[in-house]
């Protein structure tokens, strides 16, 4: 199968507009008849569910929390990017373009990245007008904020909330739908199996998490805004139930995966300080704003350090190595999040990490507070610092913050066309669980205006190209044989969970398989050590599947049934993630092979990897097939991505 | 630490419930109360009981998914924190915590902890929007908002729709958490043209899901993990006046 992404032709400003003066349209009567399935309402998810209802579509919209309302786009704090230029400091659609692209280390494709550049600008209007509080400047207009240093001022924010405010404008949009009765929402209910019929998506089987029923949907086209998958590592940034199986389910069926290996490493997160910790905390970028990133010089001083006999105030100034600064001299702590991070993991790596655990380094106010005075600083960030505070049992304006990278997000995704189409006809991909446009490295404050791109401005548009075609296909009775198929498959696996009767909690496999992803598939990465996770994967999903202990009954409410089903498929996603790092002959982005590297930079290789790499399944035990979408770049050039 | 624990346990909405006691040994005091449940459920798994369901998701403060009733008080001791966020260095050594799930007829309890909250979801789906339909917007800077006025917006929006208001009222009243939807969108220009059907329909919706009535006890604001304050109740008041003249 060769891959076609659909990419309009014509100049780049004026693919997409084109495209929209083009694209089939779908009559108001028909729209009723027509069923749409979305699964996942997050921004993505909340946003194109609420835009189909509105323009006419019967939706079935599910989700596995309580509401709609708690999805883990919630948890974004900075905020959301858009090229209004209302700073009117030269910022344009281009210039957000070509940041995402070269933040992207040109592993994204033009035509997506240039059209989500331009659509930035309707969703700040959309999210206004819906009453999302965004900060507002005393002339009463709209504030912006420079972000994750970009050199223009182009993010808009609502406090350290925004992921916040923008999820509930989507989800009052989608309330209000499903009081109309154009949406039925399905909460607590989880996506368990994707139900292809005549080679197109055609419904999902979803688990009523409350009864532990089986639930079969049908739908004339499914849209998974499922979220990333950052929790194979166990430990991340991410909601504990953040998860891949929507997707995963869909790739087993034949959607293609996009990028597995591309995972992005936040380098400002609380470090891990015991066995026990069940997540890590992010704490915003903007702090490297005015914090400086440092460790001592002398391998003596951090070891006296980790062993309680030094504090920071210790360190004279010029023991200290403020590595970041030393290194980047004209980005210095703001340079990108990759880069951070893997220096991080050098200065540890060196010995000089600061905690006990010896994996973590120091975040320093102490200037900025000498420049600006205490009040600022507190004012300037708000919550972060008694968060920092009440989980740490420390003071950051006393003692510098101690941070250290974490996994954060994820670039990979299903493969999806310029439509968001995956290659399974009908099933599209949106939000973080598509590859989306952030190529191998995602920039601060991209996440949340890709997510409500895709849902508001772009999904809800390209779907009726296709459902065009779909007007006189009825409604498929769910007892059709691939329905039932499709629910005796999730109902076997999940009784072989039960019957396992094991020793070992799907906990405690979880956390190994994080160990594994986090030792070999992290920060830095080699062909001798992937090789050994690859072995080390196979050998925990066989004792998965031999020792697993889940408690409880099928039939009721039972949490670790579904975690069962979330690690198991989490653990196949680690092995097809570890596939393509080895085959990733190069360092990009989040993806850094030690052995491809320039005197510690990343050596991209444009002319044998300039390509998205899209899997196709084969089997749990088979090589999946890798195809390759060749990244043609007619705008920009490429160049070394250098930050010094 | 050693902590000794009481905790409702239900098997499902129709089972009458009742409190066990637990111990667990080998806390850090650096854990958080959750992760406290985690390395208990671990315990359980392995002695082939079945472990206690809560419901936990961001386990940063920010989804109001966790909802723990902690030594009679909604979120535990702490002002101004959510059971995720709390931290067993907080409570002492060899301490009993009773631990309970919210108790509301509008939120009945579907196992152990967990209770359902999508009388919530009604009340919103009841009014607490601005219609406006994706594409429809104007230019963002076309609707110039005061800032104090646009301050004190986020303020009533920052509500992350725990159920700690309801669970902390003697009248099981979903009144602050009302409130913070009606009074954020009536202080923005965007939420003027549906002011008053909005609050109407919303007290509607509220008090057709069984909450209670608000007695003005102040005990919602007390417990808010978000600190919401009760003058937006004071505000949704005026706005019902206003409305219910016409
Ligand atoms: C701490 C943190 C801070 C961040 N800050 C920023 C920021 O400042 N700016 C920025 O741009 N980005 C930020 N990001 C990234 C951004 O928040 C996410 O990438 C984005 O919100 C993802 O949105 P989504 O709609 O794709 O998925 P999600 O919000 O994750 O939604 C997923 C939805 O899918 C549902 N779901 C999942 N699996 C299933 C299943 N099997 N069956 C049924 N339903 C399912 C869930 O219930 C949920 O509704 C941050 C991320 C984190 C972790
Ligand atoms: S788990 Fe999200 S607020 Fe506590």
């Amino acid at each position: 199968m060769s891959l076609n992404s659909k990419i309009p032709s014509g100049p780049l400003a004026e693919k997409w507009t084109h495209y929209k003066e083009h694209v089939k349209l779908v009559n108001p009567a028909n729209k009723r008849k027509l069923e749409v399935i979305v699964v996942g309402t997050g921004l993505a998810g909340g946003a194109a569910a609420a835009t189909l209802a509105e323009l006419g579509y019967k939706v079935k919209a599910f989700c596995f929390q309580d509401s709609p309302r708690r999805a883990h786009s919630i948890a974004a704090q900075g905020g959301i990017n858009a090229a209004k230029n209302y700073k009117n400091d030269g910022d344009s659609v281009f210039r957000l373009f070509y940041d995402t692209i070269k933040g992207g280390d040109f592993r994204s494709r033009e035509g997506n990245v240039h059209r989500l550049a331009e659509v930035s600008t309707n969703i700040i209007d959309q999210c206004t007008a819906q009453g999302v509080p965004f900060a507002r400047e005393y002339g009463g207009l709209l504030d912006n904020r420079s972000f994750g240093g970009a050199q223009v001022s182009r993010t808009f924010y609502a406090r350290g909330q925004t992921g916040q405010q923008l999820l509930l404008g989507a989800y009052q949009a989608l309330e209000r739908q499903i009081g109309l009765g154009n949406v039925t929402m399905y909460n607590r209910h989880e996506m368990v199996e994707l139900v292809i019929i005549d080679g197109k998506a055609r419904g999902i089987i979803a688990r009523d998490l409350v009864t532990g029923e089986l639930t079969k949907h049908f739908g004339h086209a499914v849209m998974l805004a499922t979220g990333g998958y950052g929790n194979v590592f166990y430990l991340s940034t991410n909601a504990m139930g953040s998860n891949v199986t929507a997707i995963w389910k869909a790739h087993k069926k034949g959607a293609f995966f996009g990028n597995p290996c591309y995972t992005q490493i936040h380098p400002t997160c609380i470090p891990v300080t015991g066995d026990y910790q069940s997540k890590l905390t992010l704490m915003s970028e903007s702090l490297r704003n005015d914090g400086r990133v440092w460790v001592p010089k002398s391998r003596e001083d951090a070891k006296d350090i980790r062993e309680g006999r030094k504090t920071a105030i210790d360190i004279k100034e010029e023991d200290r190595d403020y590595y970041l600064e030393r290194k980047y001299p004209s980005f210095g702590n703001l340079c990108p999040r990759d880069i951070a991070s893997r220096a991080a993991k050098e200065a540890c790596d060196d010995g000089r990490g600061i905690v006990a655990s010896g994996l973590g380094v120091f975040l320093d106010f102490a200037d900025a507070i000498r420049r600006l005075g205490v009040d600022v600083v507190k004012a300037r960030y708000g919550e972060l610092f008694p968060m920092y505070h009440n989980i740490t049992n420390e003071d950051p304006l006393k003692m510098p913050m101690k941070i250290y990278p974490a996994v954060h997000y994820t670039m990979g995704g299903l493969w999806v066309d310029y439509e968001l189409m995956t290659t399974v006809p009908g099933l599209y991909a949106m939000g973080e669980a598509n590859f989306s446009d952030h190529g191998a490295n995602r920039l601060g404050a991209s996440a949340l205006m890709q997510g409500l791109a895709d849902g508001y401005f772009v999904a809800p548009y390209t779907v009726g190209n296709y459902l065009s075609s779909e007007i006189f296909t009825k409604a498929i009775p769910t007892d059709h044989p691939a329905f039932v198929e499709a629910e005796n498959a999730a109902r076997e696996r999940m009784n072989r969970f039960l019957n396992v009767k094991g020793k070992t909690s799907v906990e405690e496999f979880h956390k190994r398989l994080g160990k594994i992803m986090w030792e070999y598939c992290g920060m830095a990465r080699t062909e001798a050590g992937l090789t050994k996770a690859k072995g080390l994967l196979k050998e925990l999903r066989e004792e998965f599947w031999r020792d697993v202990r889940v408690p409880g009954e099928f039939n009721s409410f039972n949490p670790d049934l579904d975690k069962a089903g979330r690690v198991a498929d989490f653990i196949e996603l680690g092995e097809l993630m570890v596939r393509d790092a080895l085959n990733r002959n190069e360092s990009c982005g989040g993806h850094f092979r030690e052995e491809y590297q320039d005197a510690g930079e990343a050596k991209r290789d444009d002319v044998n990897y300039r390509y998205a790499a899209a899997w196709e399944f084969k089997g749990v035990e088979a090589e999946p097939e890798l195809h390759k979408e060749q990244l043609e770049f007619e705008n920009v050039e490429l160049q070394v991505r250098s930050y010094k | 630490m050693k902590i000794n624990l009481r905790v409702w346990r239900q098997k499902n909405s129709s089972d009458k419930g009742g409190m066990k006691s637990y111990v667990v040994n080998d806390v850090n005091p650096d854990m958080s109360f959750l992760e406290m449940f985690d390395v208990l459920n671990e315990q359980l798994i392995q002695l082939g009981d079945e472990p206690i369901a809560f419901d936990h998701d961001c386990r940063e403060g920010i989804c109001g998914m966790c909802s723990m009733y902690i030594n009679g008080r909604a979120h535990g001791p702490l002002h101004g924190t959510t059971t995720c966020q709390l931290y067993m260095r907080h409570f002492k050594d060899g301490e009993t915590i009773v631990v309970e799930p919210w108790r509301a007829s509008a939120f009945p309890v579907i196992k152990d902890l967990v209770v359902d909250r999508t009388a919530f979801d009604k009340i919103i789906a009841a009014g607490g929007f601005v219609s406006v339909n994706t594409g429809q917007a104007i230019d963002a800077n076309a609707i110039a908002v005061e800032k104090a006025k646009a301050e004190e917006a986020m303020d009533a929006a920052a509500c992350i729709g725990c159920g700690a208001c309801v669970a902390a009222c003697k009248n099981a009243s979903g009144m602050l958490f009302t409130s913070a939807k009606v009074s954020q969108l009536a202080l923005l220009p965007q939420g003027s043209p549906e002011r008053k059907v909005r609050v109407l329909k919303m007290i509607e919706a509220h008090d057709e899901a069984g909450f209670g009535s608000c007695t003005n006890t102040g005990a919602c604001e007390a417990e808010c993990p978000k600190e919401i304050s009760i003058s937006h109740i004071a505000r949704l008041n005026r706005e019902f006046a206003l409305a219910s003249l016409d």
